[in-house]
């Protein structure tokens, strides 16, 4: 009997040493790589990145053009995405009970929320790049979007479930019709857990560089020419780590270190205001 | 049936029946809703009291499955009719639910929401009817002062009279109040049951409740349901002190349910 | 009390509502056009692929643009086996992880913890690419990767899979990123599923006297495992498409080398590698059929893993 309790004890402890030891494990890499970044790119991180261009081989610059084409894609990505995704997770969400398309809508678009970022590239080249002949900043803008699309329908749809129901009905208990109860009550219920989706949105795509590769390409210099191969920090950061020159690669770590808590951040911010406005209600 | 002549009928129930899919949680209930009176529905949890309170103002359409036959007249029509338009019918029926449903949006706002849906009143008329109702619901003197702040920082008692205001506010004709102070506590409840009180003046009032005692204070009309018949209903003091039914007795008298 | 109704507004309220409605169905119709769509272009792309190779695209070992010979045997091994080998790691830590956040992490470090692992997924991937590249691969090489050769590399059976050049670059070490970079996935959805399971079960066990570990290995996997499974399936079909992070370290070689520590290539890093360069109609359509694949596997991988999770909360439903 002790014996066997005496094993049980040590299993357990055993299980248990094991899983802080995961736990450990885990947040080592996290610390591993943010202290690289750090240490890499804080002394690359001059004033120079900010501005100047991105310079050819073996000269010094900065990340400016690429700085301000990943601005510039990334706002009008979510800008195209977010009405489409919000449209449809509200279908999904207030009008899909009965039928056939919402239970096959929520599904596939499970699946695009995780599909494989370069085969959106693909898709964007195939039925954009191809036809118009050249890379540009609005291929990769679509592929952006395309990409936030399926984030904001899964939030939208989650936090409009969230809303009880009896303010659905005591909006519809004035004689409000539905779009009015939809659009000025439940979705305005949602608005900080819709508001926490986009800025995740945001977060994902401002790293994404696999579907720019074969889209907004690259762009040595400034252009705010959306119809042109743009600059973008993720495709310059690709580029010039793979490049031998050190130059290049310095600014690489910079702009890697830009990039994560950029992310970081908003990651983080969205979390923030989501437990706010959740403490509130 | 046990069906009592009323003065005068505001809302008239023949035969209705209401189903759940195949469940049929109503069955044949006859009554008449009298005018400017408070007319309650008591009976135990499930029998019946919510599901015929929400079939005046058609809330059950919201889900798919419910059905109800039958007939409810107002004004001469049919509010099972199919061609019934609803928001029209709900700006004539309004509600009040078990919980406060407040709207995330500012006290002013939500009075304002509902009458904006049907008039439209200049920002002074708005003013003044925002001021009416939130007065009618007793709730003016505490919130005059911070009409711009969201409706979700008041107090649970507030919140329901905020709700109370609201559904007055676009001024109906019926005001259906489902189990209005379940989730207040004894002093917000009593604030609501002298309102009550006050409000029949103008509105004809339903109210569903599980609080005998509350039926017995607020109503002149009692109707006892059971697991969907309607078994009893008669002037308030009669059901309450001479039942003409034995289960109605049991009820009452808590040797039951 | 006179009301004022305007039949004008009724009817255009209803006109709004329907157009509403219509609206966001159009929106919603669009995720399954934009799924065809996706399809119908990969598969358009890649005809002449197609219609060169047959069916002898997806065992043919052959990369070789000069003479337009194409097939897909090598980047589709190095998918399936970069992302099983990150599995293997990821699986037990990602279990581990999810079992301190929801049993034993103290109240007040249970969310800041969470968080920090979330973080970890939300890194880029191009970044755990560049720190496998410069930082990870060196220091592999230098330590790891001669002490496998040494021990395990002698080993008969294993032994021609731990041993080869010591470059840093290769197979084991795409592997490895891969797996830090999909234990957050997996790790979330498993502790998602353990906070599922009803506090009262697991209490009974502990009222019978289990310790913490035999409460997860007898109580909550086997109530969680249709759950667990799925996060894992959703972790399977984030390393199987993941591009950069490969990229950087996989060496990019068009070889099928028996050594885990050999370059090697996967369909995602040979897109990001070649596409912009590929000549000529063939190279291009083999590329994208490379995608087309890449789609499918991931298609059929994410399908089991939201089937599963959707088992699990059909589940819930019956018992709440």
């Amino acid at each position: 009997m002790i014996n066997l309790y005496t094993r049980r004890r040590i299993a357990n402890a055993t299980g248990l040493t094991v899983s802080v030891l995961a736990m450990a494990f885990g947040l080592f890499w996290l610390c591993w790589i943010l202290w690289t970044l750090l240490d890499h790119g804080l002394p690359a991180l001059t004033p120079m990145v900010f501005e100047k261009m991105t310079p050819p081989p073996g000269s010094s610059g900065g990340l400016l053009n690429a700085i301000f084409g990943s601005l510039m894609m990334t706002v009008i990505g979510t800008l195209i995405g977010t009405p489409i995704g919000i449209l449809a997770g509200t279908y999904l969400a207030e009008f899909g009970q009965r039928g056939w398309l919402a239970p096959i809508t929520r599904f596939i678009n499970d699946i695009l929320l995780s599909a494989p970022s370069i085969v959106i590239g693909l898709f964007v080249y195939e039925v954009y790049v191809v036809h118009v002949k050249h890379f540009s900043g609005w291929a990769g803008t679509i592929a952006l979007a395309i990409i936030v699309i399926p984030i904001v329908i899964r939030t939208t749809e989650n936090m409009l479930r969230l809303v009880p129901s009896t303010l659905r009905e005591a909006a519809a208990a004035l004689g409000a019709p539905q779009w009015k109860i939809i659009s000025f009550v439940t979705l305005r219920a949602a608005r900080a857990g819709i508001i926490t989706g986009v800025m995740l949105a945001i977060a994902r795509i401002s790293g994404e560089t696999a579907p720019l590769l074969f889209t907004a390409l690259n762009n040595q210099f400034w252009s705010s020419d959306m119809d042109q191969p743009m600059a973008n920090l993720p495709v310059v950061i690709f580029q010039f780590a793979m490049s031998p020159y050190q130059d290049w690669q310095n600014l690489a770590w910079a702009g890697a270190l830009l990039i994560t808590f950029s992310v970081l951040t908003l990651n983080i911010l969205a979390r923030v205001l989501f437990r706010q406005s959740a403490s509130t209600h | 049936m046990n069906t009592e002549n009323i003065a005068k009928p505001r809302v008239t129930v023949k035969d209705l029946n209401f189903f759940y899919g195949k469940y049929r949680a109503l069955k044949d209930i006859n009554l008449d809703i009298a005018e400017k009176k408070v007319t309650a529905f008591i009976g135990p949890s499930g029998c019946g009291k919510s599901t015929l309170l929400r079939t005046f103002n058609r809330m059950y359409q919201l889900y798919p499955q419910q059905t109800a036959t039958g007939a409810i007249m107002l004004d001469g029509d049919n509010i099972l009719d199919k061609n019934q338009d609803l928001n029209k019918l709900r700006a004539k029926v309004g509600m009040v639910f078990q919980k406060p449903t407040p709207f995330p949006m500012s006290i002013y706002d939500n009075i304002a929401f509902g009458v904006k849906l049907y008039q439209n009143l200049n920002k002074n008329d708005m003013d003044e009817r925002v001021e009416w109702a939130l007065k009618k619901a007793a709730l003016w003197v505490e919130v005059k002062d911070k009409l711009k702040q969201s409706g979700m920082g008041l107090s649970g008692g507030q919140q329901q009279r905020l709700c109370i205001a609201r559904a007055i506010a676009v001024k109906p004709e019926v005001l259906l109040l489902d189990e209005p102070t379940s989730a207040l506590d004894p002093i917000s409840t009593a604030h609501i049951e002298k309102l009550i009180d006050e409000l029949k003046e103008d509105f004809t009032i339903v109210i569903v409740t599980h609080n005998m005692q509350q039926a017995a204070r607020v109503s002149d009309y009692t109707a006892y349901m059971y697991l969907g018949d309607l078994i009893e209903f008669g002037d308030t003091s009669t059901v309450f002190t001479n039942p003409k039914r034995k289960e109605t007795e049991d009820y009452i008298t808590g040797r039951f349910g | 009390m006179p009301m004022l109704l305007h039949e004008a507004r009724l009817k255009r309220q209803s006109i709004f509502d329907t157009l509403f409605r219509n609206v966001t169905r159009l929106a919603a119709f669009g995720v399954l056009a934009l799924l065809a769509a996706i399809l119908f272009s990969l598969v358009m792309g890649s005809m002449p692929a197609i219609r060169a190779f047959g069916f002898g695209f997806l065992t043919s070992p052959d990369w070789d643009p000069v003479n337009d010979k194409f097939g897909a045997l090598i980047p589709i091994i190095g998918t399936l086996i970069t992302s099983g080998i990150a599995l293997i790691i990821a699986i037990p830590v990602s279990f581990g992880i999810a079992l301190f956040l929801t049993e034993l992490s103290p109240r007040v470090l249970r969310r800041p913890l969470g968080v920090a692992i979330e973080l970890l997924a939300g890194i880029p991937s191009i970044i755990y690419g560049m720190w496998g590249l410069f930082v990870f691969a060196p220091l592999f090489a230098d330590h790891v990767e001669p002490w496998l050769n040494q021990h395990i590399g002698t080993l008969p059976y294993i032994g021609p899979f731990f041993s080869g050049p010591p470059m840093g670059i290769g197979i084991l070490t795409a592997s490895i990123i891969l797996a830090i970079m999909v234990i957050p996935f997996i790790a979330s959805v498993m502790r998602d599923v353990f906070d599922v399971v009803p506090t009262m079960l697991k209490e009974s066990a502990y009222g019978l006297g289990s310790t913490t570990w035999e409460v997860m290995l007898n109580i909550v996997l086997p109530y969680t495992k249709v759950g667990v499974a799925g996060g894992i399936m959703l972790g399977l079909g984030r390393a199987l498409g993941e591009t950069m992070a490969v990229t950087f370290v996989i060496g990019n070689a068009h070889e099928l080398t028996k050594s885990l520590l050999n370059p090697g290539n996967s369909i995602s890093s040979a897109l990001a590698n070649e596409f912009t360069e590929a000549f000529g109609e063939l190279y291009t359509a083999s590329l994208i059929e490379l995608g087309l694949i890449l789609f499918f596997i991931t298609f059929v991988v994410l399908s089991l893993a939201r089937y599963m999770l959707y088992k699990l909360g059909q589940r819930e439903g019956k018992a709440a």
